[in-house]
Formats: C-alpha cells, sequence, structure tokens
C-alpha cells in the first residue's frame, strides 16, 4: 500500500493530528475535535461541491476521529463517492472508510455493493484488489451473500493478474470461515486444486491457504490435490536455494509454502499411488537430511524457517505413522534437539516426541531418551518445558520403566511448579494402576503421592485406591498397616484421613492383632485428626466409628461416648448431626446381628476399568495425553470410575444434602403408609432391605450406611420423645401415584373418554382430544357427597425427564365444589419430543376437615399423537423393510386376556389413532396399522403388525405383536402399551 | 482515616505521593490512574471504590488531588480536607498547576507532614502555618528561642488560628457576602429548584486580640427580637429576615455561643479566611429569567429564539452576562442576530455564546438565530440539552444583609468606632439554567 507520499500529503490532516498530539487534557482535545467536526460538516453542507482531494481529506479526519473514539454519524455519503473516483489514494481512503465504519444501513449498502462491483469487473488489477481486500475485511454474511459467487470466478479465470489472484484466493477464504453456507462448491473447486501449479509462487502460497481449510470440510472433492501438492513440495525441496528468488528466506527456499504444503498433507491419508507415495518419502528424506547439513548462515531466521519445516515434516510423519524408518529418524532428529540450546525447540522436541511416543514404530525409540527428558524435568527452568518433559515421561511410560518414572515424577513433584502439580498427581495416579504388577508398590505410590501433594488430589485419585483395596485381598492387610503408619505423621493431608478412615473402618480387623495397633489405638489417631477435619471428612469418620463398633465390640462404649458428646450430637452442621444421633441409636438399639448386617464389609466393586485407562486403550499403547484430553479423562472419571461415585463419599453427601428434608418426609410417608416400593426414593427401598434383613444391597459403603440412617430414624419414630429428632412438619410432596393408576392408565390408550377414577367421594371423568402434537384433556370432578369440598387443588407435574418433553399447561380450578356438583379443568398437552412416562396428575381437597390427597396418572400416552398414514400393501412392505435395524423393532408375544373377536380388535387398533390397513398382510388375519408420531421435535414414523395365533400349542390364544418405529424407544414403549391391550 | 494523598498531573503521572498508612501500598497510586483518570468514560463521581480501597478525589484545573482510605471514613471530612489543602496550598504558591507543584514540591510534602498527622487532619490554618513554614528556609537568622516558643504556645494553644502583638496603625476590615445562585427552571418559567449557597469572607487587620461579634437578618434572631418586643412590626422585620437552611463556621467561632443565643462571636484570624458558608432555598431573587423559543423546521433547520429580562432594581447594574445556548450535533452553520452584547457560534464547545457586558435592572434583551444541520443516518433526537447563564450582581439574591459586625479590644485602646469596616456584597450565577 503506497503511503501518502509528500506531493499529495494532506497537510491539513497532519496539521489536525498535530494539534491534537498536542493537546494538554482531555477537554481541550474534545474542543478540538468539536471544533474540526464543526468544520467538516460546514463544507460537506455547503453548496460548493467538493473535489476530489478535499473530500479524501474530510474523510481521512473523520476516519481518524473516529478511532479516537468518538461516534461519527455523517459522512458515509462522502465516503462512498470517493469509491467511484478513479484516483488509487482517493479510492483507497474510501475503501479504509468503509471497511472500519461499515454499518449495515440499507441504501448505503446497495451503493457499496455497487462500487465495489464496478471494481471488481474493471480491468484494473489495483482497483480489483482495493475491492477484495475491503471484501475480506468487512467479511460481513452481506458481503459474503453479495460476492460469494463472484469471488471465485475471478479466481479460476485465466486473464487475472496474479496479484489479484492471491487477493481473492484469501478473501474467498475470509468469506469462506464466516459464512461457510453461502460459499458453494462448483465447477471452479477443481480448477482451484489447479492453482497449486501456478508460476506464481505467491498465488501458489494464498491458494493453498484457501485449499487446507476447504478441504478439511469436504475432503473428497479436493483429494487430487495430494499429488499436485507433493510435486510441488519436490519441486521446492529439490530446488537450490538461489531458484526461487524472491521466495527464499534467508537460503530456505518458500518455506511458508512448504509448511503450508505440509499441513496440507496431513488433511489426507498416505497417498495411494505407489509413484507419488515415493516421491513424498523422498522429500521427506531430504528434509530430515537438510537438518543435518550445517547451516548456512549463523542468523536465527534462517534456522527458524529450516526448523519450521522440519517440524511440519515430522507431524506430516506423525500422522501417516507408516513409515518406521521416517519414524524413528525424525525421533533421533529430535532427540538431537532435546539438548539444544534454544528452550523453543526443546519444547517443540518433547511435544513432537509425545505424539512420537505412541506410534507403535517409534516407540523404542523414543525410551532411549529417558535419562535425557528425565534430566529435563529436573533441570529445565521453563515451566512450561518441564510440563512437555512430564507429559512426554507419561507417554513413554510402559511396564518395563513404570517404576522408575513413577519414582521419579514422584520426587519430581515435591519440588514441582504449583501449576503443573495437579496434572502430574493425576499422571502419577494413572500410571501407578496402570503398570501396577505389586499392589502394595501402587498402595505405597498413592499414599507417598497424598503425602507428597495432598492439595492436588483430586477426588477420583483416593476413590479408585479404595476400590482397588478393596476389590483385592491381597492388599488389604498391607495398606491397613500402611494406612495406619502414615496416619501417625503429626501433620497429615485430609485425603489421607479420608483414606485411612475408609480402609481402617473396613479393614482395621486385619492389624488389630498387634497392640501397637490394637482397636481403641487406632479409634484414637483416628479421632486425633476429627478436630482439624473438614465437615464431609468428619462424616466419613462418624461413619468409620460405627463400623469400628460393629469390628470390635469393646470400642463400643468409648465410641458411643464420642457421639453422645455435645460436638457431634448438637453439632450445627446437620449431616453430622444427624450421623451422630442416627448412628449413636443404631448401636445402642440394634443387635449385634442387625448391626453385622447393616455393617457388614463392603463388597468387591464390580470390576470396571478407570474411564482415564478406557480412554488411553483406544490410543493404542500407552499414549500421549494432552493437558485437556487429561481434564476430560477426569471429568468422565468422575462419572464413570467405579470408584468415584461409590466409594466417594462426597457425592453420596451431595445426594443427601441435596435431600435434606428427605429423612422426615420419608419418615411421615411412612406413617402415611403409601406402598414404599413404588416411586420412593434409593432410601425407601433400601429400608425394606433392613426390615427384612435380606442381607445388604450392593450400594457403596455410605449408600450402605446411608439407609441405616434412615432406619434409625424410623426407629425413632417407634419409640417415645421423637418429636424433636424429627418435627413432623412437612407434608410429603412425594407424588405417588395410586398403585392401581397404572391400569387405569392402560385403560386409555385406545379411548380418549371416560371415567379415569372413582371412589366413595370423586368421580373424575375425562375427554381428550388430540390433533397433531397437540392435546387438550377435560377432566370433570365430581363430588359424589353431599358435602362440599373445599380446598380443591390440582396439580399437573411432569416427573423427571418429562418435562423436557411434554408441555402441560393447566388451568387452575375452582377451589370449592358443592355437595354433588361437579368442576371442569382444562389442560392442555403439546408433545415436544417422544416419552414414555405418563404426566402426574395431584388432587388435594378437604372433605369434612380431612385432607384428601391422591395422586392419579394422566393417560397421556405416546399413541395419543399418531396421525393415521393410509398406504399400499407395497409401501408398507418396502418402509418395513427400511425399519430393519434391531434396535428399531420391538416384538412381544403375549397371551391373550380378552376373547379374540376381530371387530373389537380392529376397534382397539383403529382407538391407538394409526390407520389400520386392509389387504396388506398377505395373512388375512393379521393386523397392519401405520401412523406417524407428532412431536414438535420430530416425526416418528411407525409401523405395526399383530399377528392372532387362535390355536398355539398350549391351547391359549396367543398374540405376537411387532412394532418397527425409525426411533427405538417408540418402538419400545408403542409394544409395552399395546401387550397390556389384547 | 485518610491512609495516603496523592497529586497527578492531567496525564496521571504521580507528582505528589504521601502515604500515612500501611494498608495503602503502592498499586493504590496505579489504581488510581488506571481506573479514573485514564478511563475513557470521564468518572463522574468524586468518590471511587477499587479493590476495596475508596478514593476521593477533586480536580483543580489540569490537577488531580486523591486521598485514599481502606477505612470508613467520614467522606465529607476528607472533602473538606481537600479543599482546605487546596487553600493552603494556593495561600503558599499562587495557582494549583503541575509547574508550581513541581517548583514547590519539598514545600508541599513539609505541609503534608504538618497538617495530616498519621491521617488526622490537623491545624491547616494558613496564618498560623505561615508562621513556622516558611519559604524563604532558615538562613541567616535562625529564629529566636523566644519566637520559638511562642510559635509553639500558639499553635498547641487554644487560639491556634491567631498569634498575640499584632499591631496596625490603622485599624480595618472587609467584609465580603458572595453568593452563588443556582437555578434550573422550565421552558415555561416554572421553577424547577432553585438554592442559594454563599460565603462570608472577612479581611481583617485588626491590633491585638480583638473580639468580634457578627449580625445578619437570620430570621431566627430577627424573630426572637421581636419577641422580645424591641420591633413593632413583626411583618416588616419578618420579609426583610431570612430563613438559613444550614451554615458552617470557621474554626474561630464560638459555636457553644452559636447554639444557645445564635449570636456569632468570634476572635478573627489576621488576614483573609472564610467566616462562615451557608445555604438558603426560600424566597430566592432570581436576577435573571431565561425566555427560550426553540422551533424545529424541517430536517435541516432550527430556529432559535432566546429572551432575557433582567429582574432587579434599575438602580443596579449586572455584569458579565454570558448566555450559553447548545446546539445540536450535527450543525452545519449558525446565523446569529442580536440586539446587545456579542453572540458567537462556538463549534468546540458546540454551542452559541452570548455575551453582554452590562445590564442594568428591569430592562430585556434578544437574541434570534438560525441553525443549519446535516442530515445524518441515526435518528437519535436531539436532547435539548438546557440553555446556561452566566452573570454577576452587586446584591445577594438571597436577600442576606449584614446588620452589624462589632469590634471589642478591651487592653488595646481602640473602639469599635475607630475600626474602619467595607462590606460588598457579590451575587454569582452557580448553575444557572433553563430548560428549552
Amino acid at each position: 500500500m503506497p503511503a501518502v507520499s509528500k506531493g499529495d500529503g494532506m497537510r491539513g490532516l497532519a496539521v489536525f493530528i498535530s494539534d491534537i498530539r498536542n493537546c494538554k487534557s482531555k477537554e481541550a482535545e474534545i474542543k478540538r475535535i468539536n471544533k474540526e467536526l464543526a468544520n467538516i460538516r460546514s463544507k460537506f453542507k455547503g453548496d460548493k461541491a467538493l473535489d476530489g482531494y478535499s473530500k479524501k481529506k474530510y474523510v481521512c479526519k473523520l476516519l481518524f476521529i473516529f478511532l479516537l473514539g468518538h461516534d461519527i454519524d455523517f459522512g458515509h455519503m462522502e465516503a462512498v463517492n470517493l469509491l467511484s473516483s478513479n484516483k488509487y489514494t482517493e479510492k483507497q481512503i474510501g475503501y479504509l472508510f468503509i471497511s472500519v465504519l461499515v454499518n449495515s444501513n440499507s441504501e448505503l449498502i446497495r451503493l457499496i455493493n455497487n462500487a465495489i462491483k464496478n471494481d471488481l469487473s474493471s480491468r484494473n488489477p489495483t482497483f480489483m484488489c482495493l475491492a477484495l481486500h475491503c471484501i475480506a475485511n468487512v467479511g460481513s454474511r452481506e458481503m459474503a451473500e453479495a460476492f460469494a459467487g463472484e469471488i471465485p470466478r475471478i479466481l479460476v479465470a485465466g486473464d487475472t493478474m496474479d496479484s489479484v489472484k492471491q487477493s481473492a484466493a484469501l478473501c474467498l477464504l475470509r468469506l469462506y470461515k464466516t459464512s461457510p453456507d453461502l460459499v458453494l462448491m462448483g465447477e471452479w473447486t477443481s480448477r482451484v486444486v489447479h492453482l497449486l501449479n501456478d508460476q506464481h509462487m505467491g498465488v501458489v502460497t494464498a491458494a493453498i491457504s484457501l485449499i487446507t481449510c476447504l478441504s478439511q470440510k469436504n475432503p473428497d472433492e479436493f483429494k487430487t490435490c495430494v499429488s499436485l501438492a507433493v510435486s510441488r513440495l519436490s519441486r521446492i525441496v529439490s530446488s537450490a536455494s538461489t531458484d526461487l528468488q524472491d521466495y527464499t528466506y534467508y537460503f530456505v527456499p518458500a518455506p511458508w509454502l512448504s509448511c503450508k504444503l505440509l499441513r496440507l498433507l496431513q488433511c489426507y491419508p498416505p497417498p495411494e499411488d505407489g509413484a507419488v507415495k515415493g516421491r513424498l518419502v523422498e522429500c521427506l528424506e531430504t528434509i530430515l537430511n537438510k537438518a543435518q547439513e550445517p547451516p548456512k548462515s549463523k542468523k536465527v531466521q534462517h534456522s527458524n524457517a529450516k526448523n519450521a519445516i522440519l517440524f511440519e515434516a515430522i507431524s506430516l510423519i506423525i500422522h501417516y505413522d507408516s513409515e518406521p524408518n521416517l519414524l524413528v529418524r525424525a525421533c533421533n532428529q529430535l532427540g538431537q534437539f532435546l539438548q539444544h540450546r534454544e528452550t523453543n525447540l526443546r519444547y517443540l522436541a518433547l511435544e513432537s516426541m509425545c505424539t512420537l511416543a505412541s506410534s507403535e514404530f517409534s516407540h523404542e525409540a523414543v525410551k532411549t531418551h529417558i535419562e535425557t527428558v528425565i534430566n529435563a524435568l529436573k533441570t529445565e527452568r521453563d515451566v512450561s518445558v518441564r510440563q512437555r518433559a512430564a507429559d512426554l515421561l507419561y507417554a513413554m511410560c510402559d511396564r518395563s520403566n513404570a517404576k522408575q518414572i513413577v519414582a521419579e515424577m514422584l520426587s519430581y513433584l515435591e519440588t514441582a511448579d504449583y501449576s503443573i502439580r495437579e496434572e502430574m498427581v493425576l499422571k502419577v495416579a494413572i500410571l501407578a494402576e496402570k503398570y501396577a504388577v505389586d499392589y502394595s508398590w501402587y498402595v505405597d505410590t498413592i499414599l507417598n503421592l497424598i503425602r507428597i501433594a495432598g492439595d492436588y488430589v483430586s477426588e477420583e485419585v483416593w476413590y479408585r485406591v479404595i476400590q482397588i483395596v478393596i476389590n483385592r485381598d491381597d492388599v488389604q492387610g498391607y495398606a491397613a498397616k500402611t494406612v495406619f503408619e502414615a496416619l501417625q505423621a503429626p501433620a497429615c493431608h485430609e485425603n489421607m484421613v479420608k483414606v485411612g478412615g475408609y480402609i481402617l473402618g473396613e479393614f482395621g480387623n486385619l492389624i488389630a492383632g498387634d497392640p501397637r495397633s490394637s482397636p481403641l489405638v487406632q479409634f484414637n489417631l483416628l479421632h486425633s485428626k476429627f478436630h482439624l477435619c473438614s465437615v464431609p471428612t468428619r462424616a466419613l469418620l462418624l461413619s468409620a466409628y460405627i463400623k469400628f463398633i460393629n469390628l470390635f465390640p469393646e470400642t463400643k462404649s468409648t465410641i458411643q461416648e464420642v457421639l453422645r458428646s455435645d460436638s457431634q450430637i448438637r453439632n450445627s452442621d446437620v449431616e453430622l448431626q444427624q450421623r451422630a444421633v442416627e448412628y449413636l441409636k443404631l448401636s445402642s438399639i440394634a443387635s449385634t446381628d442387625v448391626l453385622a448386617t447393616v455393617l457388614e464389609e463392603m463388597p468387591p466393586f464390580p470390576e470396571r476399568e478407570s474411564s482415564i485407562l478406557a480412554k488411553l486403550k483406544k490410543k493404542k499403547g500407552p499414549g500421549a495425553v494432552s493437558v485437556n484430553e487429561l481434564e476430560e479423562g477426569k471429568r468422565e472419571g468422575g462419572e464413570l470410575n467405579g470408584g468415584g461415585e461409590r466409594g466417594g463419599d462426597s457425592s453420596a453427601i451431595a445426594a443427601s444434602n441435596a435431600s435434606t428434608p428427605s429423612p422426615s418426609a420419608d419418615l411421615l410417608g411412612l406413617r402415611a403408609g403409601p406402598p414404599v416400593t413404588a416411586a420412593a426414593p434409593s432410601a425407601g427401598s433400601l429400608l425394606v432391605d433392613v426390615f427384612s434383613e435380606a442381607g445388604i444391597n450392593d450400594d457403596g459403603f455410605l449408600r450402605d450406611l446411608e439407609p441405616t440412617t434412615e432406619s434409625s430414624d424410623s426407629l425413632l419414630a417407634e419409640g417415645p420423645g421423637d418429636s424433636d429428632s424429627a418435627p413432623p412438619s412437612v407434608v410429603s410432596e412425594d407424588p405417588t401415584p395410586l398403585p392401581e393408576s397404572d391400569e387405569l392408565l392402560n385403560k386409555f390408550v385406545c379411548k380418549n373418554n371416560g371415567v379415569l377414577f372413582e371412589n366413595q367421594l370423586l368421580q373424575i371423568g375425562i375427554k381428550s382430544e388430540y390433533r397433531q402434537n397437540l392435546g387438550r384433556i377435560y377432566l370433570f370432578y365430581g363430588n359424589k357427597t353431599s358435602v362440599q369440598f373445599v380446598t380443591f387443588t390440582t396439580t399437573v407435574t411432569c416427573p423427571g425427564e418429562l418435562q423436557s418433553q411434554l408441555n402441560v399447561q393447566s388451568k387452575p380450578v375452582e377451589p370449592l365444589i358443592e355437595g354433588g356438583a361437579q368442576v371442569q379443568q382444562v389442560i392442555n398437552i403439546e408433545c415436544l419430543t417422544d416419552f414414555s412416562d405418563a404426566p402426574l396428575l395431584n388432587i388435594k381437597f378437604r372433605y369434612g376437615g380431612a385432607l384428601q390427597n391422591l395422586t392419579l396418572k394422566l393417560p397421556v400416552t405416546i399413541n395419543k399423537f399418531f396421525q393415521p398414514t393410509e398406504m399400499a400393501s407395497h409401501d408398507f412392505f418396502q418402509r418395513w423393510k427400511q425399519l430393519s435395524q434391531p434396535q428399531q423393532e420391538a416384538q412381544k408375544i403375549f397371551k391373550a386376556s380378552h376373547a379374540m373377536d376381530t371387530e373389537v380388535l380392529k376397534a382397539k387398533l383403529l382407538g391407538l389413532g394409526m390407520a389400520l390397513l386392509e389387504n396388506v398382510d398377505p395373512n388375512p388375519e393379521n393386523f397392519v396399522c401405520a401412523g406417524v408420531i407428532q412431536s414438535k421435535a420430530q416425526q416418528v414414523g411407525s409401523l405395526l403388525r399383530l399377528e392372532p395365533n387362535a390355536q398355539a400349542q398350549s391351547g391359549e390364544q396367543m398374540y405376537r405383536l411387532t412394532v418397527r418405529s425409525s426411533k427405538d424407544t417408540v418402538s419400545k414403549r408403542l409394544c409395552e402399551l399395546l401387550a397390556e391391550q389384547f | 482515616m485518610i491512609g495516603g494523598l496523592f497529586i497527578y498531573n492531567h496525564k496521571g503521572e504521580v507528582l505528589i505521593s504521601r502515604v500515612y498508612r500501611d494498608d495503602i501500598g503502592r498499586n493504590a497510586v496505579d489504581a488510581f490512574r488506571v481506573n479514573v483518570i485514564h478511563a475513557r468514560q470521564q468518572v463522574r463521581s468524586p468518590v471511587t471504590n477499587i479493590a476495596r480501597t475508596s478514593f476521593f478525589h477533586i480536580k483543580r484545573s489540569n490537577i488531580w488531588l486523591a486521598a485514599v482510605t481502606k477505612q470508613n471514613v467520614n467522606a465529607a471530612m476528607v472533602f473538606e480536607f481537600l479543599y482546605k489543602m487546596c487553600d493552603v496550598m494556593s495561600a503558599y504558591f499562587g495557582k494549583i498547576s503541575e509547574e508550581n507543584i513541581k517548583n514547590n514540591f519539598v514545600l508541599i510534602y513539609e505541609l503534608l507532614d504538618e497538617i495530616l498527622d498519621f491521617g488526622y487532619p490537623q491545624n491547616s490554618e494558613t496564618g498560623a502555618l505561615k508562621t513556622f513554614i516558611t519559604q524563604q528556609g532558615i538562613k541567616g537568622q535562625p529564629q529566636t528561642k523566644e519566637e520559638q516558643s511562642q510559635i509553639t504556645s500558639q499553635v498547641t494553644g487554644q487560639i491556634g488560628w491567631r498569634r498575640e502583638g499584632i499591631k496596625y496603625r490603622r485599624n480595618e476590615l472587609f467584609l465580603d457576602v458572595l453568593e452563588s445562585v443556582n437555578l434550573l427552571m422550565s421552558p415555561q418559567g416554572q421553577v424547577l429548584s432553585a438554592h442559594v449557597s454563599g460565603r462570608v469572607v472577612m479581611k481583617s487587620y485588626l491590633s491585638g486580640m480583638p473580639e468580634c461579634k457578627f449580625g445578619m437578618n437570620d430570621k431566627i434572631v430577627i424573630d426572637k427580637q421581636g419577641k422580645g418586643g424591641t420591633t413593632d412590626d413583626p411583618g416588616k422585620s419578618g420579609k426583610q429576615s431570612i430563613a438559613i437552611d444550614d451554615c458552617t463556621f470557621h474554626q474561630c467561632v464560638r459555636l457553644s455561643k452559636f447554639d444557645s443565643e445564635r449570636s456569632i462571636s468570634f476572635i478573627p484570624p489576621d488576614g483573609e479566611y472564610e467566616l462562615m458558608r451557608y445555604r438558603t432555598t426560600k424566597d430566592i431573587i432570581l436576577p435573571f429569567r431565561v425566555i427560550p423559543l426553540v422551533r424545529e423546521v424541517g430536517r435541516t433547520k432550527l430556529e432559535v429564539k432566546v429572551v432575557i429580562k433582567s429582574n432587579f432594581k434599575p438602580s443596579l447594574l449586572a455584569q458579565k452576562i454570558e448566555v450559553r445556548i447548545p446546539t445540536p450535533l450535527n450543525t452545519s452553520g449558525v446565523q446569529v442576530i442580536c440586539m446587545k452584547g456579542k453572540a458567537k457560534y462556538k463549534a468546540s464547545e458546540n454551542a452559541i455564546v452570548w455575551k453582554i457586558k452590562r445590564m442594568a435592572g428591569m430592562k430585556e434583551s434578544q437574541i434570534s438565530a438560525e441553525i443549519e444541520l446535516l442530515p445524518t443516518n441515526d435518528k437519535k433526537k436531539w436532547a435539548r440539552p438546557p440553555i446556561s447563564m452566566n452573570f454577576e450582581v452587586p446584591f445577594a439574591p438571597s436577600g442576606l444583609k449584614v446588620r452589624y459586625l462589632k469590634v471589642f479590644e478591651s487592653k488595646l485602646n481602640y473602639s469599635d468606632h475607630d475600626v474602619i469596616k467595607w462590606v460588598r456584597y457579590i451575587g454569582r450565577s452557580g448553575i444557572y439554567e433553563t430548560r428549552c
């Protein structure tokens, strides 16, 4: 871009800018600007037409003022006028103003686009370039809409100048990045690829950026570029440093182009054509060879350019991962860099080696550098390089060197930078687990880890230790011993206390024989840490104590004393208080048998791989795990890792915290006596377990204990003086539907109107209509008594995930129903996506002072949203075949519960909402139906086939029902629903 | 209490930095610069909280003075101190400018040491300070022991603001009543808010330790006297008395006496000082009335006509009258016609400024202007800022009158009658605006 030359200089502008620069204060600057703006306004307003020069000058000033941070709301028109000037400088300033201050004012945009179009179609290359630059600088959607079609034409036209081609390629790249949908592929794509053969290196460089970006989205369309790129690359690589003249940078021929070519090749698998591949391998070898040559210049630019190409080449080699020879050579080359003076090179070498380590061909070669890497970890000054070294160590670790590497990492951890400690800890934990042959070594390592860097040990790590200790009988005793010893340190980390509490609580008996670690000593040791710990840990310790009571009856009185102390039983933290109270009661009331059952040793966890490992396995051997992946793995670890959830104290506590009022609510629920089994939370079902002494359930340690807290509550409820522990003020909000409501639901699968519910007080009638994905239900509440119902309220709720599947709106109903009267309620339903549950209708009212509360399922089932589809036999079977994947089909064979009456069956199937197709099935006995379920999110087509068998072998009447639909959940649900109907 | 005090120039460079407490670190200096001085939007609140640290700032021309604290201080006290400090500095070296501050930085540090101790404000009376902080430096003759002990006894004594043994051949005193009147008026001439803030400034050249008593037409005092039966016509006295909303006094005034008898008695400092400050909101005489008329003719033209009327005795003359009529931001040309004075469109301030040198009471004058506008892209409507006005009139718009100022000096032989007294009233415009 030619600078404003002296002869063309805008004196006014220069003076103005120097005035502004000389302003002493902000106020003075604003004053000067206001004055200038007024001047420009009067000039623009003036009757005299301005010449191009002054227009340019004033637009320039406006631009300057705008860049100083002031609003400019005029002058756009003048700038647009400048676009049509024939002078380069004027046009340039016009474009500059437009690209800085463009706003989507419709009339102006039209003018601007017009001007750009004119310039694009002009034969003047400078003007074309200016226009292209403006399009790229603005890069808005509007620009893409207007010019996405034009630019490819310019790009591939034979007579376009080279410089314009460059600009066009980059401009198109920019538009493609902002709005890829508007840049349509066409016949130009193939011609773009041929730009790689262009004479002009600049065009090739620009084009290759575009091609790389495009080929990432549509690799197939640009496949041909591979061979072209290879030949271009080989021409560059084999050229002497003087051949390319302008494109030689410090004796390196076209380094940018080479890098881009190598990067483009990384988008594709190795070329299949032997000749091309041979040529490419030759190129790569040449590059590796050149790296060995003595440098042609001492300048840093020379080595930078050379190394850039080298690293790109190595990435390509790693990407192909098929040339053992090249991989090993690359590894050796990187090995040289590991001790290079340049920090950046060391960093890059370590980083590339990480990826090399994951290749089976070069893994061994990488391992030879272990000493250097360990040295780098210890002595490197730059923390980011140290981190890469740690990554590489992790990546090169295998069974043979695991002990060495883990030991090195552990010893480094003591001095490690805080920013990488957590990651290091995680890596040590993973390696220790993965390559543990001897589990006592594993336990030692992890305990050491907690000792050295306790703060950085995430929950998952200690969950995992516990999981492994519990699952391996052989290490339990050793673990208990080591933990006991570790706890004797005067200051131990809270995570250590957690592990210690858990393990001693489970396996303390294994070391109780030794008088130095007798039960009481163990307990006192644990309890000495109690006061220093946070609430979750204390809760865990309390659970350990109650386990102690079970393990060592002789400690019972001591522990009860502790539990009884004010600091526990009246603790301000509700969780601790509850545990203390419940454990105390449990220990004093329950018999030893009950205790032994409740507090039995944890069952082994089902052997599940830690998710981090699973992730690593996928990568073929020990892979390099980047920070991100690790973090991801960690997160997944929290979810999937068996130890994570089950040993997880915190998760259990979180769950119990989330439902803090639940114990009392459940308690009430128990009193009211609804069926515990139905929808009560897990605690309910566990209660049954405890009462029936049906052995332990295989839930986690704390889950195991958690129910006992509930049970002690219920024990309390039976005992006297319970009122203070659980004030029965919370009314159970738990909407447990009536047990018969499922039957009621089934009644309405095939019909829309009828009596939904009836007892001696109340009758509920229902009338419903459905259209598309919308439905409307009229509920009629009839008072069968002669006394009025007061505070009559109904609520409709969608439990669980149904909330996101159905949209239910109910109008409020009158709170008073006179004796013998009837009120109506309208409920609107919108089906968002397919669902399987039914919404719950909760009805509350007072009848003669007594609160009545009942919950029903609203008969809204997925089939209500069917739209019948008529089709011919041919169509039906074609579609039937299309839905042939196993998960799309659901089948059920069941006994008939009603007589097989063809007419009744037909009526039922019609009531289902699908179209009953006659003369489709070859067997006239069979029924086939077709329909589409309409939901807001999608439409699910479903086909059904019902085959009655009146004389089955056993003499009973059987049906075979097959449902196929495009969504598996729908097929299943339909099948379930229908099986009950016939 | 104040933790530190910083003075910056307009660029945000620190000129003076004095930290009194440990809880204020070096970073506080930068925090203020970055968040207040360099803030793109001008910070309008004088109190800024940055990272639990409070910054109180005032601006004198291009100079920023900022007091910093981490404690919950009395903000009014801090500002009072800052203003006092400005007074002290200008008494020492004149105008507060970057140049002057740089030239006197040793003096400023010395002053800061004296008037602020561990963040607690101390005696900031210029007269007293000047006795022991001098600009000449100690050259040749050091102060005698007696002089030194005299300074000590004065500074630590009961009357810290006046030294003993002052002698004048002519006992003289000047009393200025300076008021600024603030107004916001609707286009229809309805007063939306109006108040007068006034100061009584005294310059005294009196010998010895005189005891003074100051009287004015304070409504409470007059009413009390009226009850006492000295005045027969309560209506008359009520008309001439004014209701003072609140007032503050110089430290020399005996507040206990004011509280009990509402009489203002004091031993004056030597030289110039501000005796009291007050504020009134009732029965304000508005010296001028502005009648605006703005008509928008199409999208590109605006017609403005403004009439001003003076509203005081025809014998009095108002001076330095300036009317400022804001113009829209897209003004491209202005034509002005006025009968009296000079009017000019000042593009740099986006306003038409109309100046009249003198104007007698009960007169009227008008200006009309045609403003051409440039059509702009955005549809933002012009906000029509109010028309503001500046003037100076030779009376007190609040109606305050000085009734007496008596001087008693028992030890020296001059009496109240021998003192020459001068009284002057000046009413200035504060923010005097009329919406259009």
